[in-house]
């Protein structure tokens, strides 16, 4: 492990420009990774509010409040903002404040792209916002009612508010590319002089193997909706069957996509993970080296599994059992990942912090996920679950906590290094046992629903289904609510409280625990000095 | 800034050229998957529908004889839309059949209602493979019906299985689901 000699800044060096300016023409990692973090929480709320909608028309049969189109448009929507609006500038925003602070660099590599990284989100998300509101315009055409996975020939039919979701998604592709080819780059040049690759902490890591996975998946997806683009408006036929083309087409590029993309998801969380265990558990991280080996492995089988979302569409026999046996060889380096962090948590001297208590029940819960991952990987299972809210379930097990609570945990763990002030720790319990608690209430019972057959994506449902409809609709809106709460302990950590000390947890490792909390506005401008053992 | 000089490992642009291209090979393959779709799907000797469906006919038609040390059982099965006030069943539930023997099972169709009512059966053959060796050469469900109120009619179906089906299927399940056609629906449908 690595230690460091404190490296104090000789003076403090021009500090930020006020203003809007600070903020705008920002090249700063620090203030970067704050614009991320509150653009993702804001991302996080319009999310979140598209859900409740949802699950407030799914609380009885029938239809309430919404219409079949209004109510799949809601959903595609809720879903795109979460990835890309929220779960992945988060991420990002982590990256960017703690990989320059964690491996001894000034800055990220390439400020200015970095500033350009950020400033195309708000860009995006105003198109994808677009996207969604203009069916609601005299002549802006039908609404999408796709799903995420915007598979053809229904993407093909839908107006042109679709046109708007693809030029947000090109859009979030770029920004995501962008931001990615700068934390490759800052991790392979700006480390701290003698600090070698494999010292590297995992979250680090983690940002690593993600960031590689974007750079060859996102510019894919890309390829996939300007070829929708072109069969849409040029007289393509990539995806119309009547023209020679194949819509099944579209559904493997979007999946070669779409399965690293849920690696891309995870991977920072779980690196989040790997520095706040040994902190709680007050003993050093167990297996370093294989963590990093199951990461990669992760990202190069990931991207080699993706058929798993399309058993039924009519692949050969042979292409579905190599899909199947790829898909459940995955479980090997994330239960591997798992067992380790077991095993550093084994005989440690715990303590429960709301971070550790995040980590324990991510432990927990996307173990959970992992395990009906599995049950869905079986194909002739799946012939059953696909598309049903056991689907549903599953992807909320493993995203929820997989990558949400990582970030969560994250946030809380990092607060006090960033805003110089403790968080209020009974505030933040009652927060998570809120949250883990509606969180369970509002996607067990999806399990029951999806395994006696309800099908995902449809606004109605059969009679028999209310209970556990209504069960999870309250659910819920508890889950909803709790967001208050964590918006209102970030205000309250940001405006004041307990003075936080630069290692602000006892036992906390790091050199991003060696600057001061808050850090001045530039940090490292001379390396720290690193020791080898 | 006086950074160590071994702190850059290598010039920032050399980088950022290389995941750049990696970038735009990522962005070609995704284009290139059309073609490497297809020749997949020609090396691994995977039809297209259009083509599978060429080879069925062909191997359908090919034999006329009766394959006489084969069994198939052919299993019936309706389901009628609700909005159609009619009862259809068939006569027998399922038949062992030789294939390339002619058969005939009757189909009985009742309007519950007092009014005349047209409806309109779409078949299914289970599974998907047999669909194309499963020729119906008389079918209620070639055309529309229309029974009087509180009509009973009988209806034949007459069917080969080919000899050329594929040797695993021993099952076939002859599904129809008989819909309603009127103004209304003729309306929604155009
Ligand atoms: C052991 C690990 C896992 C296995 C074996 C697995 C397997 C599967 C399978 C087979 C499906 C397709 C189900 C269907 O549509 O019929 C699926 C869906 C899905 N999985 Fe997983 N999964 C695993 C872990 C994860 C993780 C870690 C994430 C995300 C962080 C994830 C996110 C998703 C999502 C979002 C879908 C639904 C996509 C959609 O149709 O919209 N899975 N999973
Ligand atoms: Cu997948």
């Amino acid at each position: 492990m690595t230690t460091a000699t404190v490296a104090h800044d000789d003076h403090a060096h021009h500090g930020p420009p006020s203003g809007i300016k600070r903020w705008l023409f920002s090249t700063n990692h620090k203030d970067i990774g704050t614009m991320y973090l509150v653009f993702a929480l804001i991302m996080l709320f319009l999310g979140g509010a598209s859900a409740m909608v949802i699950r407030a028309e799914l609380f009885m049969p029938g239809l309430q409040l919404v219409q079949p189109d209004l109510y799949n448009n809601l959903l595609t929507n809720h879903a795109l903002i979460m990835i890309f609006g929220a779960v992945m500038p988060a991420a990002a925003g982590l990256a960017n404040w703690m990989i320059p602070l964690m491996i001894g660099a000034p800055d990220m590599a390439l400020p200015r792209m970095n500033n350009l990284s950020f400033w195309i989100l708000p860009a995006a998300a105003l198109m994808l916002i677009l996207s969604f509101i203009v069916p609601f315009f005299p002549g802006g055409g039908s609404q999408i009612n796709t799903g995420w996975t915007l598979y053809p020939p229904l993407s093909l039919q839908v107006g042109m508010s679709m046109d708007f979701l693809i030029f947000a998604l090109h859009l979030l592709g770029i920004s995501s590319v962008l931001a990615s080819i700068n934390i490759i780059v800052t991790i392979f040049n700006m480390r701290a002089p003698g600090l070698r690759m494999m010292q590297l902490p995992i979250f680090v890591w983690a940002w690593l193997v993600t960031a590689f996975l974007l750079v060859l998946v996102v510019p894919v997806l890309a390829a996939g909706i300007t070829m929708l683009l072109f069969d849409r408006h040029f007289g393509t036929s990539f995806f119309i069957a009547a023209g020679g083309g194949d819509p099944v087409l579209f559904q493997h590029i979007f999946w070669f996509f779409g399965h690293p993309e849920v690696y891309i998801l995870i991977l920072p969380s779980l690196g989040v993970l790997a520095s706040i265990l040994p902190t709680f558990s007050r003993k050093p991280l167990f297996g370093h080296h294989s963590l990093i080996g199951a990461m990669i492995a992760i990202a190069a089988l990931g991207m080699i599994v993706w058929a798993h979302h399309q058993y039924t569409v009519g692949m050969s026999l042979a292409a579905v059992q190599y899909f199947m046996l790829m898909t459940i060889l995955i479980s090997i380096p994330v239960g591997l990942i798992i067992f380790n962090y077991m095993m550093t948590m084994w005989r440690g001297a715990m303590t429960f912090e709301t971070p550790m208590l995040f980590t324990v029940a991510i432990i927990l819960m996307f173990s959970f996920g992992g395990l009906t991952g599995v049950m869905l990987a079986v194909v002739p299972a799946d012939m059953q679950y696909h598309d049903s809210m056991f689907v549903v379930a599953h992807f909320h097990y493993v995203l929820l906590p997989g990558a949400v609570w990582g970030l969560f945990a994250g946030v809380f763990y990092w607060l006090p290094k960033w805003t110089g002030h403790m968080y209020d720790e009974r505030l933040a319990k009652t927060f998570f046992w809120v949250h883990v608690v509606s969180f369970n209430i509002t996607f067990f019972p999806q399990h029951f629903l999806g395994l006696a057959g309800m099908p995902r994506r449809i606004a109605d449902y059969n009679i028999m289904f209310t209970e556990f409809n209504m069960i999870s609709s309250v659910g819920a809106f508890f889950f909803g609510l709790s967001h208050l709460l964590f918006l209102y302990i970030i205000i309250k950590t940001v405006r004041g409280g307990e003075k936080a000390k630069a290692r602000a947890w006892e036992h906390a490792e790091g050199l991003e625990w060696e600057v001061d909390s808050p850090p001045a506005h530039h940090t490292w401008t001379t390396p720290p000095k690193i020791k080898t053992a | 800034m006086e950074r160590q000089p071994d702190a850059r490992r290598h010039p920032h642009g050399r980088i950022v050229l290389w995941l750049g291209a990696l970038v735009i090979g990522m962005f070609g393959f995704g284009f290139a998957l059309v073609p490497l779709y297809e020749l997949y799907c020609q090396v691994a000797g995977i039809p297209t529908v259009d083509q599978q469906r060429a080879l069925n006919v062909q191997a359908a038609a090919g034999t006329g004889e009766v394959a006489e040390d084969r069994w198939v059982t052919v299993r019936f099965d309706t389901t009628v839309h609700p909005s159609l006030p009619w009862a259809v069943e068939s006569q027998e539930r399922s038949m062992r059949v030789q294939p390339g023997e002619m058969h005939e099972v009757i189909f009985v169709a009742s309007n519950r209602s007092s009014r005349a009512v047209t409806g309109q059966a779409v078949p299914t053959v289970i599974p998907w493979r047999a669909n194309d060796f499963f020729n119906k050469t008389e079918c209620f469900c070639f055309q529309k019906q229309t029974l009087e109120g509180g009509e009973r009619r009988e209806m034949p179906l007459r069917f080969v299985v080919s000899p050329a089906l594929p040797d695993e299927v021993t099952y076939v399940t002859l599904s129809y689901n008989i819909m309603r056609l009127d103004d209304t629906v003729a309306k929604v449908t155009e």
